[in-house]
């Protein structure tokens, strides 16, 4: 009651602010709070015809009919190698990027060397896996060169055991450059007193990287990692998509493009819900205790 | 002991700019193998095996094809559409967002901030929103690809911090002179905000170009198809034959190029654009890796 009076009082006295604000409120009500409310589906057995209202309750049956599944090891499975390949040698790579940039003395190539590595960021999904697919089909430049070399034609897209090393490293090429900038911006935080001191007592370059510029980043290092490992669990599926096909889903199928197949091309909405709701809660959990770790090992958080 | 070091240091130098260069030529490459496959000759390059050095023969007939393809000019049309029309929506509601929830009069600008919040961290999941749009009857119209994407979280709060940067006073003495927060949003915040609003058409902008999913599964009708969705029938799905009007050999020939062509011309917008900007958008990056 006191909440809607203060309420009131701050709109009368803010008119034209909660003007501005009504389009931008309805648009969060309309395309996230109703989709929200509409994941009431996954408890029901959907038809279009009776609507998300009307429709017969089942309680938990879809969840227990995913658990149950052939398909529920497959995707976490899948879901959580993805993400750890990612984080074992995605994570890394713009760490070190960043550090080798800072050694370059040439400012002109070192800029040219950022405007060229954040490139890739901007080129669209579809060219990069079209690009891909082209690469690394059997008549694809990749084989050409291996076959040179005397070795064997792969197609890479149609072999199960290969899909998460192109996924992951394809990966790294989209972001290395972008993720770069995080950590250069953290490096000029360093304070240069640090490396006058550390030349006095006689560190050449590679002891300055190891013992000033590599701590001076670990704060930003440790609170990137505990937020991507937060997000272990929320593969993104478009990529995902684009590039498995029946082949190689034991390997490739994750959580979301489950979630897709599922709902958009086999039409079980609420099966489909309930796999993304499962999901989303498991994202959330994960991302509000990675958030309050962050906050622990340094103020850096949402809230 | 004082050579030794600089020695190693300068072999370090070397290989660090050999690795760097290595970098530059990895990821520049497979672009310029596109651009050297979409002007080679359709023929030859059929025969040709391995790394391209340079344009096997020379010919523009894949261009002359790509703007010839009904498919890909639609297609260009409609991106145009979403991109400009999306950005205009995009700029007018986070400004308004941005800007009314920067001030500190607001009284409910926390619990407002935390709704909206609310939604990065979790999502009623891809079905119901797909139910939502379609409720909306926004099926199989160009506004399902702008309305749905009408406020990115992540640029809002990008906005808002920016906003928060600008000096009190300015908007004070604004307001002495009877100034209304439209006034004030339009004549004084956004003029001052030209770096934020870069950023903003930037990243909305780069991201209406880009996006296909939400055109794949909202838009049946195919003359609603925006250029990545065709892209992708061509890329993806091999079907760059299908409107090309050639013979069949023909046909299968210039597919080959087409599809380096059609990747160049989707492609060259954003590359010509972003790095005039990037002294901006770096600065943007970084409030968002450390609020995303």
């Amino acid at each position: 009651m006191r909440f809607r009076m203060g309420l009131l009082l701050d709109i009368r006295k803010n008119k034209l602010l909660y003007v501005m604000l009504l389009p931008v409120l309805l648009y969060y009500v309309v395309f996230h709070y109703v989709p929200m409310y509409g994941a009431v589906i996954a408890f029901k057995d959907f038809t279009p015809r009776l609507g998300i209202w009307g429709s017969d309750w089942v309680g938990f049956e879809h969840f227990r009919e995913f658990f149950t599944g052939p398909y529920f090891w497959r995707t976490i499975k899948n879901t959580v190698l993805i993400s750890f390949y990612q984080l074992l040698f995605g994570f890394p790579a713009p760490i070190i990027l960043a550090l080798l940039l800072n050694e370059l003395k040439h400012a002109v190539f070192k800029r040219t060397m950022q405007t060229v590595t954040y490139m890739p960021h901007f080129i669209s999904l579809i060219v990069i896996c079209g690009i891909l697919k082209d690469f690394t089909s059997s008549e694809g430049v990749i084989n050409d060169v291996i076959a040179f070399f005397g070795g064997e034609r792969l197609t890479f897209l149609l072999e199960p055991s290969l899909f998460r090393t192109v996924y992951v490293s394809s990966g790294i090429w989209q972001n290395i450059g972008w993720g770069t900038i995080i950590f250069l911006a953290a490096l000029t935080g360093i304070d240069q007193e640090q490396y006058e001191a550390a030349t006095i007592d006689g560190a050449g370059r590679w002891k300055q990287m190891m013992h000033v510029t590599l701590p001076g980043l670990m704060p930003t290092i440790i609170i990137l990692l505990i937020l991507e490992i937060g997000r272990m669990m929320n593969v993104g599926f478009e990529k995902i998509i684009l590039l498995y096909n029946p082949g190689t889903y034991e390997t490739a199928d994750v959580i979301s493009s489950y979630v897709y197949r599922v709902g958009l091309q086999d039409f079980n909405y609420s099966f489909s819900s309930a796999v993304g709701l499962f999901n989303s809660v498991i994202n959330f959990a994960l991302l509000i205790s990675s958030n309050w770790l962050s906050r622990k090992f340094n103020d850096t958080s949402l809230w | 002991m004082l050579n030794k070091a600089s020695f190693a240091e300068r072999g370090f130098d070397y290989f660090n700019t050999v690795l760097m260069v290595l970098l530059m030529v990895l990821t520049v490459y497979p672009l310029i193998y596109v651009v050297f496959a979409s002007v080679s000759d359709a023929g030859s390059l059929m025969g040709h095996k391995g790394i391209l050095w340079r344009p096997i023969g020379f010919s523009l007939d894949a261009y002359t094809n790509v703007f010839r393809n009904p498919m890909i000019l639609k297609g260009y049309g409609n991106t145009l559409f979403v991109v400009l029309i999306g950005l205009m929506l995009n700029i007018m509601l986070t400004s308004f967002g941005a800007y009314a929830l920067s001030r500190k009069s607001l009284q409910y600008r926390k619990p407002l901030m935390l709704f909206i919040i609310f939604t990065m961290f979790f999502s009623g999941g891809l079905i119901p929103l797909y139910l939502t749009v379609k409720g909306a009857g926004l099926i199989d119209s160009l506004w399902a690809l702008i309305i749905p994407q009408a406020i990115n979280t992540f640029n809002l709060i990008l906005m808002k911090t920016a906003f928060e940067a600008i000096p009190d006073a300015l908007e004070e003495s604004a307001k002495i002179d009877g100034a209304n927060d439209f006034v004030i949003l339009f004549k004084i915040v956004l003029p001052l905000s030209m770096p934020v609003i870069a950023v903003m058409l930037l990243y909305y902008g780069v991201s209406h170009w880009n996006s296909w999913f939400q055109a794949m599964i909202f838009l049946q009708e195919r003359s609603l198809y925006p250029l990545q969705l065709v892209l992708r029938e061509i890329l993806l799905q091999g079907e760059a034959t299908a409107n090309s009007g050639a013979s069949d050999g023909d046909a299968a020939m210039l597919a080959a190029t087409l599809k380096y062509a059609t990747i160049i011309v989707a492609t060259v917008p954003i590359l010509c654009v972003y790095p005039f900007l990037q002294k901006y958008f770096v600065k943007g990056a970084l409030i968002g890796a450390i609020k995303g």
